[in-house]
């Protein structure tokens, strides 16, 4: 039996976004603006080698030739980037990063536990590691040992930098390089936490690994860095959380994950994004500029995206995957979610290199309110890609009649084994199935819930059982009132 | 169980009802026969709420409840059930789904605990044997690909789970097959209590042949215009509405 959606709407209609709240905590802030200075005292905070200094200042360089893209169908207002603080660190009590818990501010140990994220290991979810990351800082890694006794690696990347750094040379921008675009490149430059998974050969990881993203301090930017390495034969599954405090301004999150994926591995990545939204009248949210992108360097390996995109203001996020491997598959799954003034513009690039290569893509959009949503999606299909194969269906269902949902294909195919179908779909909740419900004695708002989770149960079947059940509360809550 | 007094209706400004009266009492059938056009499916609309049509005049009540005051959910919860002439689908909702939260919304609203899974999966089994529907239909999302007849059985068996006291069949026989029409009737009739009532909205004497009236009415022009016993609907089948539009003068 599917997990049923309905008793949780009720309870949760009457909060806006239970997130919204703020951490008082003593936060090491430096001055606003971006400079070669700011750089340098990033990299000098974090202690970085002198070689990652550099390649944050060619990005910098880089950074200042570029302009910020304006193809995607979206809304932008200017971005002052010499308003934004670009480094915040909540932990500054402790000089060389907590060690043990007894040394993480209790205040930061409080708020995870309030966002559902306990990091006392003896109180976490069963079978999943996570890594808490608040503004620019990792507050605490769980079970790191446990996994280490595998030769698994999972820590913040500040730490991966210290401790692995020839696997952190090695792949650092392999994927997405700094010249990547706007955003990547900013990225590049002023980077400060983030997730380091390596898992080696032949390990398939035991539990699930996760990172909690928490934007805290007011007009920071947070700018995620997230690597990725499965080794031959390896398996990982992968989920990242995020949330950050109601406030009128708009925040700031310009992430980069980078997946490499060797032979017959296969990485699982889910995400369930809730930054906050903004307001029902559209003022603040968070600005979600995110440069996600894996690569299937390895025969027969495997990545799957999975997205439930249902906070910030702004999306501009396209998870994708380059099939270099022969025989290597990619999937991405997502629902992307838009109410009151939010926009989004979101889908993925399957770059097919390798032979027998094979693409899902599998994408819902539910817009409400005055929100759009866009899905923007391209499939390459490159020269000497022989029998490559995708699949995309896109879906948009529409709520209420003064929002927008747009799709944006592209095909791009330069081999003639190829074969490619594209399906799409718009529908709208009618008044009639409303109906239909009510007289079984369904109120609107769980109708709405029900057909919502019944149009995206594709999508949310991907995700790990915790998530599905957050997702999906999730996704009612979102909706709250874009109906009747 | 349900009085109606004085009903006027409109959709879109337009006056359908003009004044019905109508008692039901428990244990009754009750036909509602009459011209396309006349305000059947109307009427069964106003009863259950349906937000395109406005009451402007009159009263209902059911079991003593000003029933034009409750949602259309409270109604249902209340008791009143339609067998819709057009049942809609609903994608990408299983059956399992859709009749586990209209049963639990139910039971709440009566303050009863929410049944376990399989509690409510061994009731549906029950039910479904009632008008014999495929398991793989209970599987399936909401009336979604199914054929006109499976759509008609598929509302007898939501009637079925929800035990309603008052059910409209708003033309339920309209396009089913010889078998299919007896199966859903009988399973009308396995679910008549001397606590129910029933109101069948038909054009057929068929149907009738099967769920037995205890009253019929004519609805003509928005008006109950002949209300007599099962021999009417008789009389309607072999001389049509003709008849009684000369008794009206017209």
């Amino acid at each position: 039996m599917q997990l049923e959606p309905n008793k949780y709407v009720k309870e949760l209609t009457k909060e806006k976004y239970k997130y919204g709240f703020t951490t008082d905590v003593h936060t090491d802030i430096i001055e606003k603006g971006l400079n070669e200075d700011v750089v340098r005292l990033i990299s000098a905070k974090k202690g970085e080698p002198e070689w990652l200094l550099e390649f944050r200042l060619k990005a910098y360089r880089h950074w200042l030739t570029m302009e910020m893209p304006t193809w995607a169908h979206l809304n932008i207002p200017e971005i002052d980037y010499q308003a934004i603080s670009y480094y915040a660190d909540p932990t500054t009590k402790k000089k060389d990063g907590p060690k043990s818990l007894d040394e993480v501010d209790p205040e930061l140990l409080k708020t995870f536990n309030k966002l559902g994220i306990p990091l006392e290991e003896q109180m976490a979810l069963s079978g999943m590691a996570v890594d808490a990351v608040m503004d620019s800082v990792s507050v605490k890694t769980t079970f790191k040992e446990t996994l280490m006794e595998k030769g698994i690696i999972f820590c913040s990347i500040s730490e991966a930098v210290r401790e692995h750094p020839d696997l952190v040379k090695k792949y650092l921008g392999s994927v997405v390089g700094y010249r990547d675009n706007f955003f990547a490149a900013l990225n590049s430059a002023v980077f400060s936490d983030g997730s380091f998974v390596y898992i080696p050969k032949g390990v398939r990881c035991p539990m699930e690994l996760s990172t909690y993203f928490r934007i805290n301090a007011a007009n920071t930017g947070q700018f995620e860095r997230t690597l990725i390495v499965a080794d031959d034969d390896s398996y990982v599954s992968y989920l990242e959380g995020c949330t950050a405090p109601m406030r009128d301004e708009n925040q700031l999150h310009a992430a980069i994950v980078e997946i490499v994926v060797m032979d017959r591995a296969e990485v699982k990545y889910s995400t369930v994004q809730n930054w906050y939204p903004g307001d029902a009248e559209g003022k603040g949210g968070v600005y979600n500029f995110v440069t996600k992108r894996g690569n299937c360097k390895g025969v027969d390996s495997k990545l799957s995206w999975t997205q439930v995109e249902t906070g910030s203001a702004i999306t501009w996020k396209y998870p994708s995957c380059i099939l270099t491997g022969d025989n290597s598959t990619a999937e991405f799954y997502s629902v992307a979610v838009t109410n009151n003034y939010q926009q989004a513009d979101t889908g993925t690039k399957m770059i097919h290199i390798g032979k027998n290569t094979r693409s899902t893509i599998v994408s819902k959009g539910i817009s409400a309110g005055k929100s759009q949503n866009s899905y923007r999606g391209l499939v390459r299909v490159a020269e000497r890609a022989e029998n490559a194969r995708n699949y995309s269906q896109c879906d948009s269902l529409l709520l209420g009649s003064q929002c927008g949902a747009h799709t944006f294909p592209y095909m791009d195919i330069h081999n003639e084994t190829a074969v490619v179908e594209h399906e799409a779909t718009t529908s709208k909740i009618s008044e009639d199935q409303i109906f239909y419900c009510n007289q079984r004695g369904i109120s609107t708002e769980d109708a709405v819930g029900l057909i919502v989770n019944g149009y995206a149960k594709e999508v949310l079947n991907k995700l790990p059982m915790e998530f599905a059940v957050e997702a999906q509360k999730l996704l009612s809550v979102s909706l709250e009132g874009s109906v009747g | 169980m349900l009085e109606i007094k004085d009903l006027h209706a409109t959709i879109n400004g337009k006056e359908i009802l003009k004044g019905i009266n109508l008692t039901i009492k428990s244990g009754e059938v009750h036909a509602i026969m009459g011209p396309n056009g006349s305000g059947k499916s109307t009427l069964s609309n106003v009863l259950v709420g349906h937000p395109a049509y406005e009451v402007t005049k009159g009263s209902v009540t059911f079991d003593g409840k000003d029933l034009l005051a409750m949602s259309p959910e409270d109604r249902s919860h209340e008791g009143l059930f339609l067998s819709f002439q057009y049942p809609v689908e609903i994608p990408g909702v299983s059956m399992v789904n859709f009749m586990r939260a209209a049963v639990n919304e139910q039971r709440k609203y009566k303050g009863l605990p929410a049944l376990t899974a399989s509690e409510f999966l061994k009731l549906m089994r029950q039910k479904r044997e009632i008008v014999e529907l495929d398991s793989k239909l209970a599987n399936r999302s909401v009336n979604e690909g199914f054929s006109g007849g499976e759509k008609k059985r598929n509302e007898i068996f939501q009637m079925a789970m929800l035990e309603p006291k008052l059910s409209i069949l708003d033309e339920t026989d309209s396009g089913l097959d010889i078998d299919a029409l007896r199966i859903v009737a009988e399973g009308v009739n396995k679910l008549k209590t001397p606590e129910t009532s029933c109101i069948v909205i038909t054009h057929y004497q068929r149907l009738l042949d099967y769920i037995k009236p205890d009253i019929v009415h004519v609805l003509y022009k928005g008006r109950i215009v002949k209300t007599a016993g099962p021999e009417l609907a008789l009389e309607l089948e072999e001389k049509g509405y003709d008849w009684i539009k000369k008794e009206l003068g017209e």
